[in-house]
């Protein structure tokens, strides 16, 4: 395939033209607010959750200057606890999980050979929705206002008389509106993968990033209404006198922890998930061969999705509930290593029979074993309750949650922006450059997180300001500092690494890596209609298979180029036969109206204008009804009878 | 080469197969997973509801709150469960084509979708004389979770009243097209299953 | 598919591990043992509860070595061995190889560990019995009142305990939730509002115990200190006995007019004194303060100049906690100073 004029054998100079017709956006403001192109989006995703990463990373740095020295007095404590909160909240809900829902929008309709996702309407939605409700969180630092009671919140210090002010309201408003666009790109995975893959993709053939998606998506499904019923909850109570979480008119504060960790846990698997995903897709291209145990994993990935919703109260495990419900949730989160062991065990196999090319993306998959392995093994530890009541809430626990954060979705994060950089640019990054980045951020990792394990075992409890000196603490707290500063040089390294790539990099071929999955054997980076031809699957890795490749070539079908309008396939569930083809949406303005609507109406309720957040709630229903309107077809066209 | 001709080549036949039972459409896994999601979110509702029952101990309703009078909340159920059936029936005409069906289905529905939110004002007026949201948690949970329920109802009745009217302009439906009518239909008969769900919880379960 | 099993890369693992085995294990435990000796540790443990967890400790850390040596040796063959140009790549799927290693030995590993976890969990549940002395603790932002059971008086940020015996602590909080944790001799218990917990600490040897808050409580949680004294039965009576007395009368005249400014002043709104009219319950009870070993629950050392400081504003020490700055004249100040430091 070339990236020059020549039409590409499968579909015709006329088809090529057609397919840019139909799907082809001039550049121009109004294009800019108004795309639908999953790509696009999906970059945005990138973009827009790098952004987050990089103030929440600012406000570690910010906490790490403060807690070199024992007694600082850089910051205050308001100051340190909106930080910390801001930091966590932000990175887990605003970078983590959007980041990697940047890598499925932009991956998953290309790596199942469709050319857009299920709604693309929805996905642009939930674009506008994230950023926006982003912005509505971090734009409360400025004002001093921004929350400040940790990222899960607890009741009663959450409630209006321990934490009067705008604070808390920010963050129940903040995520409640943040989780209309997570639940929305769920849903819209969840559909993609399910109706439009490629003919011949019958599920055994899904590529297992795809398969990692899906199984977060059902995660999402079922664990983020918990988290959305507890923060209105807690609205109800700060704004509204409700007593949901008040122990003196019958209600409970434990309730709040239930269902924060029932959404909790299963979170922490929501971004992991996905990230254990680009190990499977990464890692074959530089070993040259596919990962082992391809059922295996499948099994893995779908059994921590569900053993992930039984093992919540891991997280109260000194809140001195009975003991025997300690030793079953015990249990089940000592169970939920085995699915880890296995994929970490296949990948050790896939290397160890392959041949290993260590460029960047290779290392940090490396990196990834080392860090995510450490972190998985403290995890083991707490789910001892015996042990964790020792160091909960202490840095013992902050060191383990960085490992596995850093380690099990940073890491492979960092592994699929080199991987896929020329996909999505065009263009190479330069080797060099990576290698020390990543030299440095793996460092950096473990100069920083290693030490808190040590002071955590020592006694330093987690989320304090400041702390007296003592034997153990200072010395290495002033090392895990340092080491923040590292990293955050390695990470800037990574930044210019990708600038550098997209203003001066070598343009990349359509597949620079001689990888195995569908988006390599299309333009670097894919035209709007990612596929001239849309393929038939024949195997696991299309794209070393003769005869899927040749599906796109010589083999190419009218029915699966579908140039005579804005047209993907739909194909069955299980075994991905070909249904039919339908209409995709045009590009259109309305998500962008409806997630300012949103907007609004949330600002709204923030500020208590509830006059307006009524109207708000109004345009929001009125924008839905307009979009959903029926287009009016001929009464033959729709077959009416009477 | 390409091989040419066969279904491609009849767009006009393509167009109007298009929605003839060929698979599910992704519409219709959307609404399949949106209700799923909301089913969650009621389960977790009303596992809420049991969880602080069960760890308030005491007497329930506590705060010398009575225990819910059930006439209303019948009449309620009466009213409501039944919606669903004019809804199928509707559907199951616009699937034939038949647009009457499709209209006089989805008024049925709605007139008697507006008779369970008025009832359930009345039941209200009556409730709130004795408690409020901001009485206990007790109150708290039965208007939190009633009155999001009608926020559903309330939602499902906008959907019906919307394809009523698309409905009446013609030109919208038929048995070609109408998944709109489907994944609303699948939206009602999760409101009312979920109000089923409730009336065990909020109404009969204080009495066992 | 091939599931024969990857001799190779076995026994080149069991190689490996050996070489990599004590770099490791010696760079971790030098760095545990060696630096924290002085500091609230948990691997420093006092007493049977933290001893039992710090076993436990070893325990899990002996293991995770273990594995960890054997993912690194895996590792480290692939990246010696598979790096090499003219390797050929294999295509089987070593699936006896991947369900043993990464299920089949967790496994055993994990109900091993769970077992003894559960042990230990059991034996810190357990009860102290009906005869042991019961501590009440009732956490505040951002301070902790102590009292004994039976006994009327109160102190603060301190509770003393005799040395070989199982004490039982009553928990309850005031307002929001915290974590009542002495990493040397006891893992943590939360406070929960509205509910009462249970938790109890037995000390080996005597000492003091430097322990926090662990749970998040807001602006001031980094400052909620309290200190354990483990001591001999009879100094264990004493305190109960002091206690239970009134707090020592004035006996100079600078005392004397502290006193009076006490009393005089908004001071004994929110703070008790026994055996005085000062009876307020915002702050903590004043009895004993001179004895104490910090100002604040653990925000300065309890001497004259920083106490000076704390009544004159403590917001500058302790910024956010709810004692407001004192209109104190500067000229009594050194006599509230003196009456307060003579309370011990
Ligand atoms: C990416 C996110 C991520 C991941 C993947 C994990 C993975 C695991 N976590 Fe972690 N966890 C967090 C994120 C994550 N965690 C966060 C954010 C918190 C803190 C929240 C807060 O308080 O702020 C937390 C806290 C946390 C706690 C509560 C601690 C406390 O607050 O007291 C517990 C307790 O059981 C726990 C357990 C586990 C376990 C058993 C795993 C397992 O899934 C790990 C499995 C992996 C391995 C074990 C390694 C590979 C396996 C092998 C090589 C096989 C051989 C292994 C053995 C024989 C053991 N985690
Ligand atoms: C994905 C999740 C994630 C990630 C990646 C990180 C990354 C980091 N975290 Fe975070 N952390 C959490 C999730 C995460 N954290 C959570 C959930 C909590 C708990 C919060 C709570 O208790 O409520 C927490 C808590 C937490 C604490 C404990 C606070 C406390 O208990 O008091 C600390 C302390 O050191 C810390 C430090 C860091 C550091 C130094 C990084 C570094 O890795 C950050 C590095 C990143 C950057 C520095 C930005 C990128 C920089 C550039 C691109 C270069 C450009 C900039 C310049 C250098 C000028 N974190
Ligand atoms: C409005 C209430 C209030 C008033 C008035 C008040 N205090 Fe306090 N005081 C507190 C509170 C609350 C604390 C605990 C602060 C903390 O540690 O977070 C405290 C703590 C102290 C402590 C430290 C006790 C310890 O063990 O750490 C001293 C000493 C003290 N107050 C002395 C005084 C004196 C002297 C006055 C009068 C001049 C005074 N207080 C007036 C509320 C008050
Ligand atoms: Cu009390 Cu933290
Ligand atoms: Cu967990």
């Amino acid at each position: 395939m070339s990236t020059t004029a020549a039409p590409a054998p499968g579909a015709s100079r006329e088809e090529l033209a057609a397919l840019e017709e139909h799907w082809g956006e001039r550049p121009s403001l109004r294009s800019w607010f108004s795309t639908v192109d999953h790509k696009r989006i999906g970059r945005r995703y990138l973009v827009t959750a790098g952004f987050f990463f990089v103030l929440a990373g600012l406000s570690a740095l910010a906490m790490r200057t403060q807690l070199a020295r024992p007694e600082s007095r850089l910051l205050s404590p308001q100051e340190y606890n909106q930080l910390f909160t801001m930091h966590g909240t932000a990175m887990i809900f605003l970078f983590a999980t959007p980041m990697l829902f940047g890598f499925g929008n932009f991956l998953v309709p290309l790596m199942i050979g469709s050319r857009d996702m299920a709604f693309p309407k929805l996905n642009a939605l939930g674009y506008w929705v994230f950023l926006f409700s982003g912005l509505f969180m971090w734009a409360s630092l400025p004002f001093g206002a921004a929350p400040n009671a940790g990222w899960f919140a607890y009741v009663p210090l959450t409630e209006e008389q321990n934490t009067p002010g705008l604070h808390m309201d920010v963050y129940s408003l903040g995520l409640l509106f943040l989780g209309i666009a997570t639940a929305a790109g769920s849903i819209n995975f969840i559909v993609t993968a399910l109706k439009l893959r490629a003919p011949g993709m019958s599920l055994n053939r899904v590529p297992l990033f795809v398969w990692a998606i899906v199984a977060t998506a059902f995660m999402v499904i079922f664990a983020l209404p918990a988290l959305n019923l507890d923060n209105a909850m807690l609205f109800l109570d700060r704004r509204f006198g409700t007593h949901f979480f008040d122990p003196g008119a019958a209600g409970n504060v434990l309730l709040w922890q239930h269902l924060f960790w029932i959404f909790g846990h299963p979170d922490v698997y929501i971004i992991v998930m996905p990230a254990l995903g680009i190990v499977s897709a990464v890692l074959p291209a530089f070993t040259r061969r596919g990962v082992v145990g391809y059922a295996l994993i499948v099994l893995a990935i779908v059994s921590i999705a569900i053993i992930s919703f039984g093992v919540w109260v891991h997280h109260m495990f000194a809140t001195g509930l009975p003991r025997l419900s300690y030793s079953f949730f015990s249990a089940a989160s000592t169970i939920i290593t085995i699915p880890s062991g296995i994929q970490i065990f296949a990948w050790l196999a896939t290397m160890a029979l392959g041949r290993l090319v260590l460029k960047v993306p290779m290392l940090f998959l490396i990196g990834f074993i080392v860090t995510f392995v450490l972190g998985g093994f403290t995890g083991t530890m707490f789910a001892l309750t015996a042990f964790d009541q020792q160091v909960t809430d202490s840095y013992f626990v902050v060191a383990h949650f960085h490992y596995v954060l850093i380690g099990g979705a940073v890491f492979p994060m960092l592994a699929g922006i080199y991987y896929w950089l020329p996909k999505i640019t065009g263009r190479m990054y330069h080797e060099g450059l990576g290698r020390w980045a990543f030299w440095l951020v793996f460092a950096g990792m473990h100069v920083t997180f290693f030490p808190m394990h040590l002071y955590g075992l020592f006694g330093m409890p987690r989320r304090v300001y400041t702390y007296r000196s003592e034997p153990g603490w200072d010395g290495w707290n002033l090392v895990s500092t340092a080491g923040s500063y590292l990293l955050a040089i390695g990470l800037l390294l990574v930044l210019i690494g990708v600038v550098h790539a997209i203003r001066r990099g070598r343009p990349a071929s359509p597949d620079p890596w001689e990888g195995d999955s569908l988006e390599w054997s299309t333009d670097s980076p894919p035209k709007p209609y990612n596929f001239p031809v849309l393929p038939q699957v024949h195997s696991v890795h299309p794209t070393w298979d003769e005869a899927s490749r040749e599906s796109m070539g010589g083999g190419a079908t009218g029915d699966r180029i579908l140039a005579d309008g804005r047209r993907t396939l739909l194909t069955s569930e299980l075994d991905g036969r070909r249904e039919r083809a339908v209409e995709m949406p045009e590009s259109s303005l309305q998500p962008l109206v409806l997630a300012l609507a949103m907007l609004v109406f949330f600002t709204a309720m923030l500020v208590a204008w509830y006059p307006v957040a009524a109207v708000a709630a109004v345009a929001v229903a009125v924008t839905i009804a307009v979009w959903l309107w029926p287009p009016r077809r001929p009464d033959r066209e729709l077959g009416v009878r009477a | 080469m390409s091989i040419r001709g066969g279904v491609a080549a009849a767009t006009g036949t393509e167009a109007l197969t298009t929605e003839l039972p060929v698979g599910r459409s992704t519409g219709w896994w959307g609404m399949v997973m949106f209700v799923a999601t909301e089913a969650t979110l009621f389960a977790c509702l009303l596992g809420s509801y049991f969880y602080l029952r069960f760890q308030y101990g005491g007497p329930w309703p506590p705060g010398g709150i009575t225990k819910p009078e059930l006439l209303v909340p019948l009449v309620m159920t009466a009213v409501l469960l039944p919606s669903s059936l004019p809804m199928v029936w509707a559907e199951r005409g616009i699937r034939k084509g038949q647009r009457w069906r499709l209209r006089s289905g989805l008024a049925a529905t709605l007139v008697l979708g507006v008779t369970f939110l008025a009832l359930q004002a009345e039941e209200y007026a009556g409730k709130l004389r004795e408690f409020t949201m901001t009485t206990n948690a007790y109150g708290s949970l039965f208007y939190l979770i009633t009155g999001f329920h009608g926020l559903h109802v309330l939602v499902g009745l906008t959907m019906i009243g919307w394809l009523l009217a698309a409905s009446l302009r013609g030109g919208s439906f038929g048995a070609h097209r109408h998944d709109r009518v489907r994944n609303a239909a699948i939206y009602w008969h999760f409101v009312d299953l979920v109000w089923a769900a409730i009336l065990f919880t909020v109404y009969l379960s204080p009495r066992l | 598919m091939d599931t024969r099993r990857d001799v190779t890369t076995r026994s080149a693992a069991e190689r490996r591990r050996r070489q990599l085995l004590p770099v490791v294990v010696l760079g971790g435990g030098l760095a545990l043992a060696g630096c924290s000796a002085g500091a609230p540790s948990t691997l420093d443990p006092a007493g049977s509860g933290a001893g039992r967890v710090a076993n436990l400790w070893w325990l899990l850390f002996w293991i995770s070595m273990a594995v960890f040596a054997e993912v690194m040796a895996v590792l480290a063959w692939a990246l010696l061995v598979r790096r090499r140009r003219d390797v050929r790549v294999r295509h089987g799927q070593p699936l006896r190889f991947v369900t043993v290693a990464g299920a089949g030995i967790p496994l055993v590993i994990l109900v091993t560990v769970y077992a003894v976890g559960l042990r230990d969990l059991a034996a810190l549940g357990d009860d102290p019995g009906p005869r042991a002395p019961t501590i009440e603790v009732t956490g505040h932002k951002w301070w902790w009142e102590v009292r004994v059971q039976g006994v009327d008086g109160a102190t603060a940020n301190e509770l003393h305990i005799p040395v070989g015996e199982k004490v039982r602590v009553r928990l309850r909080t005031a307002d929001v939730l915290h974590s009542f944790w002495v990493p040397q001799l006891m893992p943590k218990t939360d406070l929960i509002a509205g509910e009462v917990r249970e938790t109890w600490l037995h000390a080996e040897r005597a000492g003091n115990y430097r322990a926090q808050c662990a749970e998040y409580c807001g602006t001031q949680h980094a400052h909620m200190a309290f200190r354990v004294v483990a001591e001999p039965r009879h100094d264990y009576d004493a305190w109960v006995a002091r206690l239970a007395a009134p707090a020592p009368a004035p006996q100079t005249d600078a005392q004397r007019r502290g006193q009076e400014a006490f009393l005089q002043g908004s001071c004994a709104g929110c703070h008790a004194i026994r055996g005085t009219a000062a009876n307020g319950r915002i702050g903590p009870d004043l009895s004993d303060v001179g004895s104490r070993w910090s100002i604040g629950a653990g925000a300065v050392p309890n001497d004259g100049g920083h106490l000076g400081g704390w009544i004159a504003n403590s917001q500058t020490v302790k910024p956010g906690n709810y004692m407001p700055p004192q209109p104190v004249d500067a000229s009594r100040l050194p006599d509230l100073i003196a009456y307060l430091q003579s309370l011990r």
